[in-house]
């Protein structure tokens, strides 16, 4: 049994760089996909019906098809569209796009949920639409939006596992070349398993506990 | 350079894709239907149980929710054979993996049910002498069901949608047949082209399908 433990712990080098590439890509789609997707929730929930009918369409399509095919469509898509990216940016850019569709509706939600009643109260002494939104609006939405958002972020982690679909190496493709080389898929799985456990546990344990501390019951 | 789509060979073996999309259903509708006798058993045990199931049935629910479907494919399909010396057929493998998948998120949807059931409702069937058997079956589960066929909807379309990866270990559903027609024709843009949207209006179609339920079983509220 120790022999089997020392053999795990000594694959943990070679998927130190995949585990890089995870949290790498994982990074990058989360951070773009939270600015651009504020932005095109506050315009689902308030924009005029030229922006809100293409960004419903835009969300409903992408959350409508399965991640892997969007990958793969947008792969294929984009040289066609006469963008010839590395695979990636072009995975990267897939990615961004499957994660803005959902973070859209959650910030829509979250905008939605504030009772009709402050935005009347900030028009009553004089707020201009964009002072509502800063003063009023947002950072009362921002309670909403931080627990299903912190969930979406572990679907950010578990999603980065299909760019070894296309060849790049993360943390599920080192481990798939540590077992090619080793033929000891079981533990490796489990060793892979385990550390995205421990990423996606801690984040959805912290999704808990604000969750908790900003519950609160009003009206 | 100018690229001209052509959709012939597409056309040409077309039968992939419908073949493909079938067992995708399928997949789906067999993983869903285990996963929901998983969930709801577990949920059950979860509710009435002692300390150690409720440890147990948190710790499936948790590792299962917190690992990527990609990787539990891998590990039912690869590594626990590798381990045990036996082997099993790829859609096998994969209906398992999708069903441990869905009874961990059904779980917490079923439970939540449980909880939402209003406890005059059980107190009611108690009082009329149900077995606690009879009050799970006649009174708990049928209006559980009610509270939590929305919640429901939205965990089977991504189960549906989830079928793709199936396609990682040669299970021939839409999304390999999509690739296998790749492969062999290199028209790769028109391939998805074509398979997203089969992807999208299948989903649609269930959606439709499940609140058209909704509405059968949920009465309209009177205010």
């Amino acid at each position: 049994m120790s022999g089997a433990f020392a053999f795990v712990v000594g694959t943990i080098p070679f998927l130190w760089q995949g585990l890089l590439m995870t949290l790498y890509v994982s990074a990058i789609v989360v951070v773009l996909s939270v600015v651009v997707g504020v932005v095109f929730g506050v315009l689902l929930a308030y924009g005029p019906w030229w922006a809100r009918w293409p960004l419903r369409a835009y969300s409903d399509i992408l959350r409508g098809t399965p991640l892997l095919v969007v990958i793969f469509t947008i792969y294929y898509l984009l040289p066609f569209a006469g963008l010839n990216l590395q695979p990636l940016p072009a995975v990267l850019l897939a990615l961004v796009m499957f994660k803005t569709a959902h973070v859209s509706e959650i910030a829509r939600g979250a905008i939605q949920s504030i009772p009709q009643g402050q935005t009347d109260a900030a028009k009553a002494i004089g707020l201009t639409f964009f002072q509502r939104l800063a003063y009023v609006i947002l950072p009362q939405s921002v309670r909403r939006f931080l627990p299903p958002w912190i969930n979406s972020v572990t679907d950010a982690v578990k999603g980065s596992s299909l760019v070894s679909l296309v060849g790049i190496v993360d943390l599920m493709l080192a481990a798939q070349q540590v077992i090619g080389r080793t033929y000891e898929p079981l533990p490796i799985y489990l060793l892979a398993a385990a550390i995205y456990f421990v990423i996606n546990y801690s984040l959805s344990t912290l999704s808990r506990r604000l969750e908790a501390r900003y519950a609160y019951i009003r009206e | 350079m100018q690229y001209h789509l052509n959709f012939n060979f597409i056309w040409r073996y077309s039968e992939k894709l419908w073949s493909g999309l079938l067992l995708s259903i399928e997949l789906a509708l067999v993983s869903i239907l285990i996963g929901c006798l998983i969930g709801f058993a577990l949920a059950v045990a979860y509710n009435g149980g002692g300390r150690l199931t409720r440890w147990l049935v948190a710790a499936y629910v948790e590792f299962i929710r917190n690992v990527p479907l990609l990787l539990l494919v891998y590990l039912v399909f690869y590594g626990i054979p590798s381990a045990g010396g036996f082997a099993y057929g790829a859609t096998e493998s994969f209906v398992v993996t999708l069903s441990l998948y869905a009874g961990a998120h059904l779980v917490e949807v079923f439970r939540a049910g449980l909880d939402a059931v209003p406890k005059g409702v059980v107190d009611a069937g108690k009082a009329i002498g149900l077995t606690p058997w009879q009050r799970l079956a006649h009174v708990r589960f049928p209006v559980m069901l009610r509270i939590v066929l929305p919640a429901l909807s939205n965990t089977f379309i991504s189960l549906f949608k989830d079928t793709s990866l199936a396609s990682v270990i040669a299970v021939p559903e839409l999304t390999y047949g999509a690739n296998w027609i790749k492969t062999n024709t290199f028209r790769a843009v028109e391939v998805w082209i074509v398979t997203a949207p089969m992807y999208l209006i299948t989903g649609w179609a269930i959606l439709a399908a499940l609140r058209g339920l909704e509405r059968a079983l949920i009465p309209r509220r009177r205010a």
